[in-house]
Order: C-alpha cells, then sequence, then structure tokens
C-alpha cells in the first residue's frame, strides 16, 4: 500500500471544498462498483420503499458487492447515478473524492445530502449540477447523459435545467436584486417575472438594491430567487445557510421549503449541519465519498421548527 | 526575512507575463531614451572632435572676384582668427557609368600646401599639388558611390571643354559632413560630389588668377560674429560680396544642428510616453495584488512582521520589475543606439565616429524609470500595511456599484443586464478605466507619430516634385545668359518645353529686419516651374511686386500690400522698392518669386536667364545628357527622375527599419496595456464570471461581458489616439519647423487607419490569451471561495 500524504490545501483544491476539509489519501485500491442494480433494484438488497416509510428511517440498501445505493421513491425519476467515481489528480497524488457512488432522484423530491467536509457531497452536487463529470460512472438527467457531456451541452443543461445557490451567495454586485435575476430570466424559455421570484423569496420590497445594501441572508434569498425565476427541473442548494446565523439560516430556508412546496421544484441541499435533514423527505448521509445512510422523514419538519 | 524574499519571487512568478509586459514596456521606454541620448552624444562629439580638428571655419562668404591682395585686410578683421581666400565654382562631371552628367563643386586648395581652415580629413592618396596639372582630391561619399581610387580619372566640362582630371586621394572635409547638392534635402552621391583643386589649376580653368570668389574663417573665442560677418561684407561688398554668414547657415553644418534638434525631441517624447504607461501598469498590477492578498498581509503583520518590513516587500516587487526593464533597455538602447548610429555615418560623413554609451544616460534613464514606477505604486504599498491585522483578516467590504450615467440618462431600460454591469464596472473604477483606454491610445498615437514623418516627407516630395516644381530637368548657366543660351537649350536633343528663369541674390528689407536669399524670376503662365499654395493651387505672379513664402514674410513682419526694400547684392547692386504682391504658404527654404520680365527690367537686363527648367523626352534623355556635359555654359544638372529615385532609395531603406521598430513599441504598449488590464479584470471578476457560467451562460457569452468592457475601453482609444497621435505630430512639425523647413502637418488617413487596425489586432491578441484563461477557469474552486 502506497502511504501518501494529502495537505488539506490541495486536497481542498481537487475536491472544492474549504481548506478545512480533509479528505483521505488513495489507498492504491480501486472502489467496488461492480454489480450495482437497476432502479428498483433496492427491493431485491431487502429492503423497500414501503417499508422504509413505515419504519420512517430507512438505511441504505446494501448490495451484494457491498455498495449502498442512495435510493429514491415516489415521483419521476429524474436523476440516475450509477458507480459515480470522481478522482482528481494533484502531482504525483491522486484524490478519490467519491468512491462509487449510486443516487437516484425524483421528480418533486426533497433530499438533504449530509456529511462532513471531504465525504464527497459537493462533488456529487457538482456532477448532478453538471459543474463536473464523474471520472467513471455515469450519471443521467431524464433522457440526457451528463457524464459525457462536453461543455457546450453541459452549459445548455445547466441553463435549462438547474438552479444553483452556494454558500457565499455568489450575486454579480454590480447588478441589483431584480437585475440579478433577470440576468437569468433573459435566457430562459418560460421564466417568472424578477419581480415574481423576489416576491416568492420575501423581497418584494428590495427590488432595486444592490448587493452591498443587502443582508446576507437577503442576499442568499436574491440567490434563491435567481435560481426559481427560470422555473428550474432541480434546485441545487450547496450550504446554503453555511455563511448565515440562526435566524437568517431559516429564513432562507423557509424560502427553499416554499420554492419547493409550492412550486414542486426537485431539491438537493448538501449541508454538514445535520439539523436541516428534518425538513427533506430524505436524507443521504455520504462519508468518505461513499454513501453510508439513506433515511427517509415520515414526516418533514417546517424550517421554522428547525433549531441548531 | 527569508519566507518573504521568497514569496515575493513566489509571488512575481506568479504574474511572469504580466510582470514580463510590464518589463516590455518600461524596457521600450528605456531604450528609446538611451538610443536617442547615446546617439545625440555620439553625433555631438563626432561633430566637436572634428570640427575642432579641421580647424573648421564659423564665417563663410562668398564674392564675385576679388584679387588676393585683399586677403591681409581681411586677415585684419578683429577677432579673425585664421582665414583663407578661395575659389569655389560647380561644375559639369562626366563619370563612366553615368548616362546623366553629375554636378561638381570644385574648390581650391593652396598649391603646395593643405589647406589650415576647413583641414582636409585623406582617407585614401594623398594631397594634389600644382606640380602636376589635373590632380584632384574627391569627396568621400562621392568616391564611394563611384568606386572612384587613387589613380582614376575623372572629366570635368570647365567652361566647355573636357578637361582630364586625375584622382591622387580621397577626402573629407568638415563643410561636407552631409554633402547635398544646394536646394536638395537628400544626398545623391552619385550625382553630385565635391573636387579639391590646387588653385593654379582652378585659377587657370576660371580665369581668376590672382583671385577669390570664397572666404572661410575661423574666429576668435572672444570675436563677435555679428561684428565680424558686417567688416567682412563691408570689405566684400566692392567685389560682389556682401552677403557673409555664420556657421548655422552653411548648408551642412545645418543639417546637422537639425538632426541634432530631432534626435534631441526623440529622447523626450517616446520615453515620456512609455514612462507613463508603465507607471499605470505597476499601479494597477500592484494595486490587485495588494488586494488580493490582504488577508496575508494581516497575517504577516499578526506574526510580529513590522510595516516597513512588508512596505519594503511590496516596493522590492516593483524595484525587480523596474530593474529588469531598465537592463533591457540599456541593452536594447545601446543595440539601436549603434544601429542608429551607423546609419548616420552613411549620411554624416566623418572621419571617426564612435558609438559610445555614456554611463551617465544609463543612470538617468534608470532613475527617471524609477521615479516614474515608485511614483505610480507608492500610494499602493503604503495602503497595503495602513490597515489593522484584525480588519485585514475580515473580508473586504464589497464595492459599491450605482446606476451608470447611460442609466441615469434615462436609457436605462434598453439595456441589458450584461450591457449594464459592463457601464457599471466602467464607472466603479473611471481613473483606471480612462488609464486603460489612454494606454491603448498612446500605443496608436505611437503608431501615428512613427507614420507622420513619413506622410510629411512623402507630402513635400509631392508638393515639390508633383505639384510645383514640374520640370524633368534643371539646367543652371555658369553666369547670367542671354536669351540665345535658352533658345540653344530649345534645340538640344529630346527636348519638348524649356522655361528659363532669372535667379539673383537679394537682400529684402522692411522696417528694421531684413533676409538674403535668391529672389526667382519665373514666367507669368508657367507650365513647369509652378509657384502654388499650401493646397496645390497654382498662385498667378502678377506683372508687378513679388511674392513671398509666408515664412519670409513672418520673418520680416510683412502682408500682403506692404512696400519691401530690395537690394539686389550682384551686378549693379540696385536698390528698389517693391510690394508684397502675395504670400503663399510653402514648406522648403524661403523664396521670394517675381514676374520674369519685371525681374528684368528691374535689373536692367534684356532676355536674360540664370537657366532654364526643361522638360525631355524621357527616351532621348541619353543623347540629350551627352550634349548638356559638353555645353560651356552650363554649369549644373539637376534631374528629377533622378533625385526621386536616389531619395525613394534611402527612404526606403532606412523607413522599412523604423517602421519595423514603432510596430514593435506599439504593439508592445498595446499589448501590455491591454493584457494586464484584463488580467486584472479577469482576477477581480472571476466569481462574478465563474457565476454567470453556473448559471448558464455559455464561455462565449461570458468573455464578452469580460472582453466587452476591454472592447468599449479600445473603442474609446481609437478616437482618442488617433487625437493625441495628430496632437504630437503637430508638437512634432512644431519643434522641428525653422525658418528654413516647415513641416506640414498632414497624416494620411491611411496612417490613422493601419495605427488602428495594429492597436486592435494588438488588443485582440491580447483579449484572446486573456479568453483562454477564462476559458479555463475552474468554476467550482473560484464559486467555494469566499470573497
Amino acid at each position: 500500500m502506497r502511504n501518501v500524504r494529502v495537505t488539506a490545501a490541495e486536497a481542498s483544491r481537487a475536491d472544492g471544498v474549504s481548506p478545512m476539509d480533509g479528505v483521505s489519501p488513495v489507498d492504491g485500491v480501486s472502489p467496488a462498483v461492480a454489480g450495482f442494480p437497476a432502479v428498483g433494484a433496492s427491493s431485491a438488497a431487502g429492503v423497500s420503499p414501503a417499508d422504509a416509510s413505515q419504519s420512517g428511517t430507512l438505511q441504505s440498501g446494501t448490495l451484494q458487492s457491498g455498495t449502498r445505493v442512495a435510493w429514491a421513491g415516489g415521483g419521476e425519476l429524474m436523476f440516475e447515478a450509477r458507480g459515480l467515481v470522481k478522482r482528481y489528480q494533484l502531482g504525483e497524488v491522486e484524490v478519490l473524492a467519491l468512491r462509487g457512488v449510486d443516487f437516484l432522484l425524483r421528480s418533486g423530491e426533497f433530499v438533504v445530502l449530509l456529511g462532513p467536509s471531504g465525504s464527497g457531497k459537493s462533488t456529487l452536487l457538482n456532477i448532478l449540477g453538471g459543474l463536473d463529470t464523474p471520472s467513471e460512472g455515469f450519471v443521467r438527467f431524464r433522457d440526457h447523459d451528463l457524464s459525457q457531456g462536453d461543455d457546450d451541452l453541459l452549459t445548455h443543461y445547466r441553463r435549462d435545467h438547474v438552479g444553483f445557490v452556494f454558500q457565499f451567495y455568489n450575486l454579480i454586485p454590480s447588478l441589483t436584486a431584480r437585475e440579478n435575476v433577470q440576468l437569468v430570466t433573459d435566457l430562459a424559455a418560460a421564466p417568472m417575472r424578477p419581480e415574481e421570484a423576489l416576491e416568492l423569496v420575501g423581497l418584494g420590497a428590495r427590488l432595486d438594491h444592490y448587493p452591498s445594501q443587502l443582508s446576507g441572508g437577503e442576499q442568499q434569498r436574491v440567490a434563491i430567487a435567481r435560481a426559481i425565476a427560470k422555473r428550474p427541473d432541480v434546485l441545487l442548494c450547496d450550504e446554503p445557510t453555511g455563511a448565515l446565523d440562526v435566524r437568517t439560516g431559516i429564513v432562507v430556508l423557509e424560502a427553499i421549503e416554499r420554492i419547493n412546496r409550492e412550486l414542486g421544484t426537485t431539491t438537493a441541499v448538501i449541508t454538514h449541519n445535520a439539523a436541516i435533514a428534518a425538513m427533506a423527505d430524505r436524507v443521504v448521509q455520504l462519508s468518505d465519498g461513499r454513501v453510508a445512510s439513506e433515511s427517509r422523514n415520515a414526516v418533514k419538519a417546517a424550517a421554522r421548527d428547525i433549531q441548531w | 526575512m527569508r519566507a518573504l524574499r521568497r514569496k515575493l519571487w513566489n509571488d512575481l512568478a506568479a504574474i511572469r507575463w504580466q510582470g514580463l509586459a510590464i518589463v516590455m514596456v518600461l524596457a521600450s521606454g528605456m531604450a528609446t531614451f538611451v538610443m536617442s541620448l547615446t546617439a545625440l552624444d555620439s553625433l555631438t562629439r563626432a561633430r566637436s572632435d572634428y570640427f575642432r580638428a579641421a580647424n573648421f571655419a564659423s564665417v563663410f562668404a562668398t564674392l564675385k572676384r576679388a584679387p588676393r591682395a585683399l586677403e591681409p585686410r581681411l586677415r585684419a578683421i578683429p577677432g579673425v582668427a585664421d582665414l583663407e581666400t578661395r575659389i569655389v565654382v560647380p561644375a559639369v562631371l562626366d563619370v563612366r557609368g553615368l548616362a546623366e552628367p553629375a554636378t561638381a563643386l570644385l574648390i581650391s586648395v593652396p598649391d603646395f600646401s593643405p589647406p589650415r581652415v576647413n583641414r582636409l580629413h585623406l582617407r585614401l592618396g594623398r594631397l594634389p599639388t600644382a606640380e602636376r596639372r589635373g590632380e584632384v582630391l574627391v569627396s568621400e561619399a562621392f568616391a564611394s558611390a563611384h568606386r572612384l581610387r587613387p589613380g582614376d580619372g575623372l572629366r570635368a566640362v570647365i567652361n566647355g571643354r573636357y578637361q582630364p582630371l586625375t584622382i591622387v586621394g580621397v577626402a573629407l572635409s568638415p563643410e561636407f559632413v552631409y554633402s547635398v547638392r544646394g536646394g536638395e534635402m537628400i544626398p545623391d552621391d552619385r550625382r553630385f560630389g565635391v573636387l579639391w583643386m590646387p588653385y593654379r589649376d582652378l585659377a587657370a580653368a576660371f580665369q581668376m588668377d590672382g583671385a577669390f570668389n570664397d572666404v572661410a574663417a575661423t574666429l576668435r573665442p572672444s570675436a563677435s560674429e555679428r561684428d565680424t560677418l558686417q567688416q567682412l561684407d563691408a570689405l566684400l561688398l566692392p567685389y560682389g560680396g556682401g552677403a557673409a554668414y555664420g556657421r548655422e547657415h552653411q548648408a551642412s553644418s545645418r543639417f546637422l544642428d537639425n538632426e541634432l534638434i530631432q534626435l534631441r525631441g526623440m529622447a523626450l517624447l517616446p520615453p515620456a510616453i512609455f514612462l507613463s504607461v508603465t507607471g499605470f501598469l505597476l499601479h494597477i498590477v500592484l494595486s490587485r495584488l495588494v488586494a488580493t492578498q490582504r488577508e496575508q498581509i494581516a497575517t504577516l503583520r499578526a506574526f510580529g512582521y513590522s510595516r516597513g518590513a512588508i512596505l519594503r516587500h511590496y516596493l522590492a516587487f516593483a524595484a525587480i520589475l523596474i530593474a529588469a526593464g531598465a537592463a533591457l533597455g540599456t541593452a536594447g538602447g545601446a543595440w539601436l543606439g549603434r544601429e542608429l548610429t551607423e546609419l548616420y555615418a552613411r549620411f554624416f560623413r566623418f572621419p571617426t565616429f564612435t558609438y559610445r554609451v555614456d554611463p551617465l544616460v544609463v543612470v538617468l534613464g534608470a532613475g527617471l524609470s524609477s521615479a516614474a514606477g515608485f511614483a505610480a505604486i507608492w500610494r499602493v504599498a503604503r495602503r497595503a500595511t495602513a490597515e489593522p491585522p484584525a480588519a485585514a483578516m475580515q473580508p473586504a467590504p464589497p464595492d459599491r456599484f450605482r446606476p451608470s450615467v447611460v442609466e441615469r440618462m434615462g436609457w436605462g431600460r434598453w439595456l441589458s443586464p450584461a450591457a449594464r454591469m459592463l457601464f457599471r464596472h466602467l464607472e466603479l473604477q473611471p481613473w483606471r478605466a480612462a488609464m486603460t483606454s489612454c494606454g491603448a491610445a498612446l500605443s496608436l498615437a505611437i503608431l501615428v507619430l512613427g507614420s507622420f514623418s513619413e506622410d510629411m516627407i512623402d507630402f513635400v516630395m509631392r508638393f515639390q516634385f508633383e505639384h510645383a516644381h514640374r520640370q524633368d530637368v534643371t539646367v543652371t548657366f555658369t553666369e547670367p545668359s542671354p536669351g540665345r543660351a535658352v533658345h540653344d537649350l530649345r534645340h538640344l536633343p529630346g527636348v519638348l518645353a524649356v522655361e528659363p528663369f532669372r535667379a539673383v541674390p537679394v537682400k529684402l528689407r522692411f522696417g528694421h529686419r531684413s533676409r538674403r536669399l535668391g529672389l526667382m524670376g519665373v514666367s507669368r503662365q508657367p507650365r513647369l516651374f509652378r509657384v502654388i499654395d499650401e493646397r496645390m493651387r497654382p498662385v498667378e505672379i502678377p506683372p508687378a511686386g513679388v511674392v513671398l513664402s509666408a515664412a519670409l514674410a513672418d520673418g520680416l513682419g510683412c502682408r500682403a500690400g506692404d512696400q519691401l526694400t530690395l537690394e539686389v547684392l550682384d551686378g549693379a547692386r540696385p536698390i528698389r522698392v517693391v510690394s508684397v504682391a502675395g504670400v503663399v504658404r510653402d514648406f522648403l527654404d524661403l523664396n521670394a518669386y517675381m514676374d520674369l520680365d519685371a525681374l528684368r527690367r528691374l535689373l536692367r537686363e534684356q532676355e536674360t536667364a540664370s537657366g532654364a527648367f526643361l522638360r525631355v523626352d524621357e527616351r532621348r534623355t541619353d543623347r540629350l545628357y551627352s550634349r548638356l556635359k559638353a555645353l560651356p555654359r552650363v554649369a549644373s544638372v539637376g534631374i528629377r527622375r533622378a533625385m526621386l529615385e536616389s531619395y525613394r532609395r534611402t527612404l526606403a531603406e532606412n523607413v522599412l527599419r523604423m517602421r519595423a521598430y514603432n510596430l514593435f513599441f506599439a504593439c508592445v504598449v498595446a499589448i501590455g496595456v491591454v493584457y494586464n488590464a484584463a488580467r486584472v479584470m479577469l482576477s477581480e471578476r472571476s466569481r462574478e464570471l465563474a457565476t454567470l457560467r453556473v448559471l448558464g451562460f455559455t464561455r462565449g457569452e461570458t468573455a464578452l461581458m469580460l472582453l466587452g468592457e476591454l472592447a468599449v475601453l479600445i473603442a474609446a482609444a481609437i478616437p482618442l489616439g488617433c487625437l493625441l497621435g495628430y496632437g504630437f505630430a503637430a508638437l512634432l512639425a512644431w519643434s522641428l519647423a525653422t525658418e528654413v523647413h516647415r513641416f506640414p502637418l498632414v497624416v494620411r488617413a491611411d496612417t490613422f487607419a493601419m495605427a488602428t487596425a495594429v492597436t486592435v489586432g494588438a488588443a485582440i491578441f491580447a483579449g484572446s490569451v486573456v479568453r483562454r484563461l477564462l476559458d479555463r477557469l475552474d468554476l467550482i474552486a473560484v464559486l467555494k471561495a469566499r470573497d
């Protein structure tokens, strides 16, 4: 076994996470990805969705090969990811961010991906969002294969189907709230009006404010409005409350919750804040580049009731 | 401090291409500075060394004919240190291998000793002596053009007879450092030469025994040139003199002075442009570096590094770039200076012309570069250390944007968000936007300025030789000749048209001001030699009065309608009052024109001519030239085609090289400015651009937002650059203009087009490099990072 040390900074570059995130070094063993089942095969592993909903919690299905599948139930299948492996080359060192992840996401679902820094959740989200491609395995959005996508295809995929929300908002500082949203509605085929999107997140009165004139929570809500204004098929949120205090964080979560509920937008939120998991339909736990467990909430908590 | 030093080199390596661009722009400034000043130094040194060693005269006088007995009285003039009288006459030469006649200036030298004033520097052979007839010394330029060596023969037409001459040596003279025939601008060494002959030979050939017609004198250090000239005039007046002049009016010396003025001009303007651009680039690059390293600076301060240490760290960053630029510029300047000096050595004939880089010039240039560089970054470096560490650890406050002026004017609703971003960014840092535009404009201006001299010369040449002087051949007689002489020319083979002229030296006086010049009597309705205005429209010479160059009228302080006193400095020396019938704006020399018949009446002559302008049949020129060579009255033959060819050949060699240098310098500036501005913008806005990509904007659309801003700045730079270039051209034309040469402010449309195309091309190149970086932007890393 090779004994290679990777610094936190190097790892963060590979994973796209902050330097605090730790990524364990490669042990030289390629991940076991063979033998994963087709959609719904989780029942073959002895666990059925019905059981899950009855028990309230659901362990991820253990396959014969030992690979765990992040399992989805209900609605049309929107994402299907199989055997995702993501490898980064840092000089002579290889870092494995995903070690064979299977993940399904159904239309209208609200999924929280939980995991510590370096668990691979951001990498998974980036692949689902068309910001990155897997080194092995495949990922399909409806009938689009995203795993082989070239830059043009992924750009149009993001433009037409995905809404992103980031930890640090990433608003355009030179544009007002309304214009930040308009930036996206101009590109979309059947968007809502920018004002309508901002109303949805409770910012109808702050339309013409620049980011520098808004609080962190307000900025994040503008980011959400910008993400949903084009009526995306999926809303992907990467630590949306990571830079906010509790009170502001809850306001933001309420906005996300409302979007999912009222617009039926499929939503995936990644966070290392376990409290947020309570508001999801389904919670997928990632650890060390693998799906460690999966559970389903029988009753979703309201965002306003969450505390941390 | 080893860690800081390490950080310094790492930082430099990280911005190596931007650093290289800065080094190149600074090096260009340093190179032009070193080139101009070292070439100026070499030329000045060569001139002063040579003039001193050759005992070059300070005053000169020409006259009709005076007895040599007058010489002691001339010597006795107070202030005269040494004086020599001589015979100077033009003659036609028949040179083997040259169909057309060449013109030579024959100058007498003492029969058995070398001249004391205007000493000759022998390159080959020996001085001629009066012991053997027909010995001559040839000027080096003419000898080189015809590969003449001691022992070779020449034929001169002296008084209509071929006289065989034997070359005994090749020499240089301080009087002909720049060897150009009167009225011409560029040496034509094939058709103009200087021949030195023993006095006895020359006197015999021109019936000048015991007489002289030219004086050259050196002055004592304490002498007043003005007084000496007056006394010379007083003594020589009865002998057809009276128009003595100082060295500043001596043709070769005047060209040399002009060149030195131009070089001095070159040492100022271009380096100033390059240094200001360098300052700007250093400022934006260091500002960005300090902004991105804000937290690093705070950490270093927290660790206990002093403000001074951090200030020195950033100053050292600039110092390394400045030192590299200055070193490269010095090397480049020394190389260019040597090239320029070698070029000068082909036009200006000095016995020794050594190139040397004066360390003082390098020190001065490096000092100026450092001053410009440090002045530009001082405040940035100070600001880097000013913030308390705790505050600097926090993210910088976001930029405060506001609606742009376009939106405030109510046009906002027509703008897309992308266009709004563009205008608001421009307004967020208006100073930087303006400087980026100015930088690109300066590159354009450099190109306009570089091509301006070409356009200007081209215009003057067209003015002079296509529109004003349309004669193919100008024949000058040895002395004013009767109408028969002109008539004879009409019957020469191939002559299609003949236009006689009468030229006479005069002094024009208006109030207390006066000028000496040749008054030209020309046909009232000429077909060949025309007087034209600056728009190239012919000006009719009225039957009475004189038409003056505007520069002459300005010099005299007179206007059309004023009455001038005209004093003829030749023959019976009549003094008349004439009216200024018109003023024309022209470019070369001080000119006064009069109707040919009116001038003849004024001189109380009939049908006389000093020469004639000919239009000839190009197919029969060989026969014409061979006949002209043999005509006794003919003193010189000027051939337009030959002169233009020589001029074009000379120009083609130099222009190509100068054009290449200009292009290089302008591209360095344009690429340096655009590349650095784009890199800084990319660094500042990478998060924003990555966001756009994530939102679904394509690479092209995102690039358009970044490069669109640059495109707007470049678009603004184009009119500004054209205007600046025109302004620089005007400044140059103004600074070079003398009473003798006026420089028309002519910049051709294609010069502007070429300059614009090059600047835009360089900007596109720099933009495409940055576009590649943008395409490779790591979206995830950028978006995850905290601002």
